[in-house]
């Protein structure tokens, strides 16, 4: 190298791989589902809650998913555990400092949440016999509670992988303070597309749906706006991504999973019926993309 | 806690020996590269290439030649653990198997480590990586067995023209500056230390003599905590989780009204 971007680019990759990017993405549904089912819980209207349903249902088996692909990608697997309690005292461990030891607990006390409230969803369907699952949701005091306080640690799932990898020293990643903010803003996108796309599917076509896409449609233009940010706070750092990364963020996340799905939101006509899916699809796959791209493109500088 | 003990690296007087290397595998136990195989690199005497779970010494041979070869000098620096002051790994090492000794040494405690790797990506310096054999995050332990035991690391012991020297940090940091001295009025003006004042991550205990920029031998100019990001990137976050919150309220309390109104356009 003959001029220094960052010192940055003298640490070593960690080789975190396919397992990472599917992780950052079903943790980002997981928290992203349950966040927005929250809001729909507490500020949309009663005919609303089968697609809040849906945002339960989609979030715990996402966020074990995720616990399965973190737990596979240890080098000592068996050894999970041991990002929450010191093997040696067997005390509990936490590091608010370290964003993976934040983010463990994190994870965990989510896991609470998101199962307490597909339990919700499951009695309010009647296919859990269970009629004191019920209070466990909006609009009862003790709902809302857990739906606060769930929907917190879904957003903090969600967002801190980004903050995670800004907390390192290799490239990209710690050259901007921002990917936390873009991995927040990403969740809710993907987990509102994935939302549409599961609605549509399962016939709970609310009136909330309407909503949730014109939702979505604003969620895609401020994460448009937010990885310009990232784009621009990186500096010189940002040559890093002047190869086929770059082009891959350019064409498979700013056109595919931003531009198409918002010019498809404003020309409805487009496609007909399939606009709505057409969209969410891009979104989803845009949200992948993005990961990807953050994830590799890191490590192979 | 007994004195701050580490290296001080002559990188003047290094002769790319490598003696080091082997000194420190041996005691380390540490496995042979590719099943014993030996893969050359094709372009240097450097065939360790970099530092790794299993090679936690690495001589770096740069080459400073020019065009028609005529003039030209090597550097020889033999690299390690820093063992850093505020060290980066021990800072975002979420199962506490990184610990600091008794000597201001860092060490990585194999059996609490995971495997995670943030400590990899952490490491401003690339001196971590994971030991396929053990399946965890390893490097220089700065031979913490040895110390115990009273004895110097097993690379600075085999080092034959004292380019890796032992010892407390205050007594390597007053040689160190006494060398740089005599290089300077030897003429040497390039000669300076690297790491040994605070404001490289409050100091390297292990520290070097460099005659050329840090980038030159592959080492950072400026290298940061990890931990600087948390703050801003913790509000960046919280920021956006706010707008989303914002855009949720909006859309689905006024959607009745957005929908029998300005969205009904042609």
């Amino acid at each position: 190298m003959n001029t220094v971007l960052s010192s940055t680019f003298f640490s070593a990759p960690p080789d975190w791989g396919w397992l990472i990017v599917w992780y950052f993405f079903f943790g980002g549904l997981a928290g992203g589902c349950y966040f927005i089912a929250v809001l729909i819980d507490l500020f949309g209207r009663p005919e609303d809650r089968a697609l809040a349903r849906l945002g339960y249902y989609i979030a715990l088996p996402c966020l074990v998913i995720s616990a399965i692909l973190l737990t596979l990608d240890l080098g000592r697997p068996l050894r999970f555990w041991h990002m929450l309690i010191a093997s040696n005292t067997y005390q509990l461990l936490f590091k608010p400092w370290s964003p993976m030891s934040v983010g463990s607990w994190a994870l965990f006390i989510f896991g609470i949440f998101s199962l307490l409230a597909f339990l919700s969803a499951l009695a309010e369907d009647g296919r859990l016999q269970q009629p004191a699952a019920k209070s466990l949701r909006p609009p009862g005091a003790l709902g809302s509670i857990i739906a606060a306080i769930g929907g917190l640690f879904g957003f903090f799932v969600a967002g801190y992988t980004g903050v995670l990898l800004a907390v390192t020293n290799r490239p990209i990643w710690s050259d901007t303070p921002l990917l936390g903010m873009l991995f927040v803003v990403s969740a809710a996108s993907i987990s509102a597309a994935l939302m549409i796309l599961l609605a549509q599917k399962s016939g709970r076509t609310t009136p909330g749906l309407n909503a949730l896409h014109r939702l979505d449609s604003w969620v895609v233009a401020l994460e448009f706006v937010v990885l310009i940010a990232v784009m621009i706070s990186l500096g010189p750092v940002f040559r890093a991504w002047l190869n086929a990364w770059g082009l891959l963020l350019f064409f498979g996340v700013i056109v595919l999973g931003m531009l198409l799905p918002l010019a498809l939101y404003w020309r409805r006509q487009w496609l007909g019926d399939l606009n709505v899916t057409a969209s969410a699809a891009s979104v989803l796959a845009g949200g992948l993309i993005l990961r990807l791209v953050i994830v590799f493109s890191a490590q192979g500088v | 806690m007994a004195e701050p003990v580490g290296f001080y690296t002559d990188t003047t007087v290094c002769i790319g020996c490598k003696a080091c290397e082997v000194a420190c595998k041996e005691w380390n136990q540490l496995p042979s590269t590719n099943g014993g195989v030996n893969t050359l690199s094709g372009d240097s005497y450097d065939n360790t290439r970099a530092l790794d779970g299993i090679h936690w010494r690495h001589v770096k041979f740069i080459e400073q030649f020019t065009e028609d070869r005529k003039d030209g000098r090597w550097l020889l620096m033999s690299d390690v653990c820093k063992h850093c002051v505020n060290a980066p790994c021990l800072e975002v090492c979420p199962t506490g198997a990184i610990v600091r000794t008794e000597f201001d040494s860092v060490v990585i405690q194999s059996d609490a480590c995971n495997g995670c790797r943030d400590c990899i990506a952490a490491c401003p310096f690339g001196v971590i990586e994971v030991n396929p054999a053990s399946g965890t995050a390893q490097k220089c332990t700065l031979c913490y067995d040895r110390l115990q035991g009273g004895l110097e690391p097993a690379c600075s012991k085999a080092c034959p023209t004292q380019s890796i020297q032992f010892g407390t940090i205050k007594e390597l940091k007053g040689r160190a500056q006494k060398r740089v001295d005599q290089l300077q009025q030897m003429g040497e003006k390039r000669a300076y230390l690297y790491g040994a004042d605070e404001k490289t991550l409050g100091g390297l205990n292990s520290f070097y003599l460099l005659v050329d920029k840090p980038e030159v031998y592959g080492l950072p100019p400026d290298p940061k905590m990890p931990t600087r990001n948390l703050e801003s990137g913790t509000w960046f976050s919280a920021f956006g989780a706010v707008l989303i919150g914002l855009m949720g309220v909006i859309n689905f309390r006024n959607r009745g009204a957005r929908e029998n109104g300005q969205e009904q356009r042609p």
